[in-house]
């Protein structure tokens, strides 16, 4: 399976649009040859803004510009960019209403051996709790480099999360984004996997263990956890009349709480969330880490079975 | 020249006026450090900054941001005397369904840049319009009022490294120091002194003034015009509570509203200077 950075493809989508478009600045707080917004600044110096280790500063300075009409890309680690800086977001980004695109790299687990502080869980919880924010969490580099063309062109705060790791791919270059984002990737009659970020890719492989033991899955791509597409949801919901979803964020107030909330309201069925449980993240390579914490196909897979097993009977 | 002076020092009692009555009557919000700042507000309004009261979105306007956001009967006060809205609005401030939220809101009032009320953010946001308008190639400036006890967050000193290192000489900070935070003096709660030294050390211009003397500040905006090269930061020594007698200096009025009673002889005293100015004008 081919294997495609997120951040290289936000460095390189990014680029480009610069080319097309003068409105677009970038912004990075000292991490820009990590970010990729690096390739942006070696073309556009003038209309690269590196804030230094500052990220208050930097939403603040992003505000700004966007207020004299710039479309101010933001970038930094996920979790600099949104808890070191939650109330510049919350009032000088969204109370505003201002046009500042926050795309950080580094979410989650596999960041791997920088261990618990630079393992954002919590990024997902703290934007989609924030009022006029869209979050968006890319399945794969091909749908990072869509995302981003499409958040330049939609006016408003977003707040896009990529991975250092590089994924396994799961679309074309021809994957086109819209809001709500929410797509069938395979389809199925048993089962409802709703999925985000790198956990899309291996919900696919829980669904191929899973046929094995003649369990039929739908998965799903929720790459909008807000705005939810709540009728794609609901439809495989319907369908499956069980669900789970899985993803490299606390369970607590991420997709997970996001889908459950939904059914709860709208058509309630059986929900396990899976992801990193009410717990830090620690040292270790990516793949080990995704084991250690059992978000690897055969952990889940086997989780999975015992629990449509306990509501089957 | 000297009655202009006067004139304006006039319209600012009356904007004083205003600022004890629509307190009093939303029964809540920040009279004194909106008495302290609202001679450099109407003077920086009046006869700096560019901008177009029925066109408040005017592209080659210069910007003006509020980084103390409850100082906001100040700004409102301002705003109506020059004409963005009726003066009888202001008393609909911090009411169900006003323009005027408690502090001031960009998608609530035209004429407010943006958000502001949780301390310490505004300059980074006027630095970014700073390096917009370079970027622009635009003529406009931005400038930024900011509190003493606002001047703890580290986000300002994050905000005037940025400034200073990237030379904004379109950006003019004015420092309203009033000596005064919520729990005390800004000297014992966490002293800043000495203030001028550090800023010039950050590669600003700083000039010292009298924030109740309309020729230094005028002064001190026009030496901003012909400085290049740097950032500038006004030190305003201001009076908190400026105007009446038993709200100066005095910590209580931070962010509490003149009782009925107190409004009276606020108005009382704020009328007297009204007179006195008048005779000193004719
Ligand atoms: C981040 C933040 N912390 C605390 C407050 C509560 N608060 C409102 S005004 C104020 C004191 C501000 O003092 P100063 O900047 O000197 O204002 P002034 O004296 O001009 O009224 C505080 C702590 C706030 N608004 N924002
Ligand atoms: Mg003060």
């Amino acid at each position: 399976m081919e294997k495609k950075g997120t951040r290289d493809f936000y460095g390189k989508t990014l680029l480009e649009l610069g080319r097309e478009n003068a409105r677009i600045v970038a912004l990075d707080a000292d991490l820009s040859a990590s970010t990729k917004t690096c390739l942006f600044a070696k073309e556009f110096p003038e209309r690269f803004f590196d804030c230094g280790v500052a990220e208050a500063d930097m939403i603040g300075t992003a505000a700004g510009l966007s207020l004299c009409g710039f479309i101010p890309f933001v970038s930094t680690f996920a979790v600099f960019g949104t808890g070191r800086c939650y109330d510049q977001i919350r009032q000088s980004v969204c109370i505003s209403k201002s046009n500042v695109k926050i795309v950080v790299t580094h979410g989650g687990i596999t960041v791997g051996e920088d261990g618990a502080t630079h393992q954002m869980l919590e990024d997902i919880a703290l934007m989609t709790s924030l009022p006029n924010m869209r979050v968006i969490v890319p399945a794969d580099a091909h749908q990072t480099s869509s995302v981003i063309r499409f958040i330049a062109n939609e006016e408003g705060p977003f707040y896009v999360r990529l991975s250092r790791e590089k994924f396994p791919v799961v679309y074309d270059e021809k994957n086109t984004f819209h809001l709500p984002y929410a797509d069938v990737l395979k389809e199925g009659r048993d089962l409802a996997i709703f999925a985000s970020g790198l956990m899309v890719h291996q919900a696919l492989l829980v669904a191929k263990n899973l046929s094995k033991m003649n369990v039929d899955a739908e998965v799903l791509n929720v790459a909008s956890i807000k705005p939810l597409a709540k009728e794609t949801i609901l439809n495989s919901a319907k369908k499956c009349k069980i669900a789970v979803t899985m993803e490299e964020h606390s369970i607590i107030n991420g997709l997970g709480a996001q889908i459950s909330s939904l059914l709860a309201e709208e058509f309630p069925i059986p929900v396990k969330r899976f992801g990193v449980e009410d717990r830090f993240g620690i040292s270790g390579k990516p793949d080990q880490l995704i084991r250690f914490f059992e978000l690897n196909p055969e952990s889940l897979s086997h989780k999975i079975k015992l629990f449509i097993e306990k509501y089957s009977k | 020249m000297q009655n202009e002076l006067l004139n304006l020092e006039t319209v600012a009692y009356q904007i004083r006026k205003e600022i004890l009555k629509m307190t009093n009557s939303a029964n809540s919000g920040h009279p004194g450090g909106s008495m302290s700042c609202v001679d450099i507000l109407l003077c920086l309004y009046s006869k700096f900054l560019k901008h177009e009261p029925n066109k408040p979105e005017w592209e080659d306007r210069d910007y003006f941001i509020l980084s103390k956001g409850h100082a906001s009967p100040a700004l409102y006060g301002v705003l109506a005397y020059e004409g963005y809205f009726p003066k009888d609005e202001l008393m609909t401030f911090r009411k169900l369904g006003s323009r005027l939220q408690g502090h001031p809101e960009r998608l609530f009032l035209k004429g407010v840049e943006i958000t502001t009320g949780s301390l310490g953010q505004g300059l980074s946001v006027a630095n970014g319009i700073a390096l917009g308008l370079k970027l622009k190639k635009s003529e406009a400036s931005v400038y930024c009022l900011i509190g003493d006890g606002e001047l703890q967050e580290g986000q300002v000193w994050e905000a005037i490294l940025s400034s200073g290192h990237r030379k904004l000489d379109n950006l003019c900070v004015i420092l309203d120091r009033n000596g005064l935070q919520i729990d005390g003096f800004v000297e014992q709660v966490k002293g800043e002194e000495p203030i001028e030294e550090k800023i010039k050390s950050f590669n600003y211009n700083v000039i010292k003034i009298d924030g109740h003397n309309y020729s230094e500040i005028i002064s001190a905006f026009e030496i901003f015009k012909r400085t290049k090269g740097k950032p500038t930061f006004i030190i305003a020594n201001t009076v908190k509570g400026k105007g009446v007698s038993f709200m100066e200096n005095n910590v209580d009025f931070h962010g509490k509203a003149p009782s009925n009673e107190e409004l009276e002889r606020g108005l009382k005293e704020l009328d007297e200077h009204i007179e006195r100015l008048e005779r000193a004008r004719s």
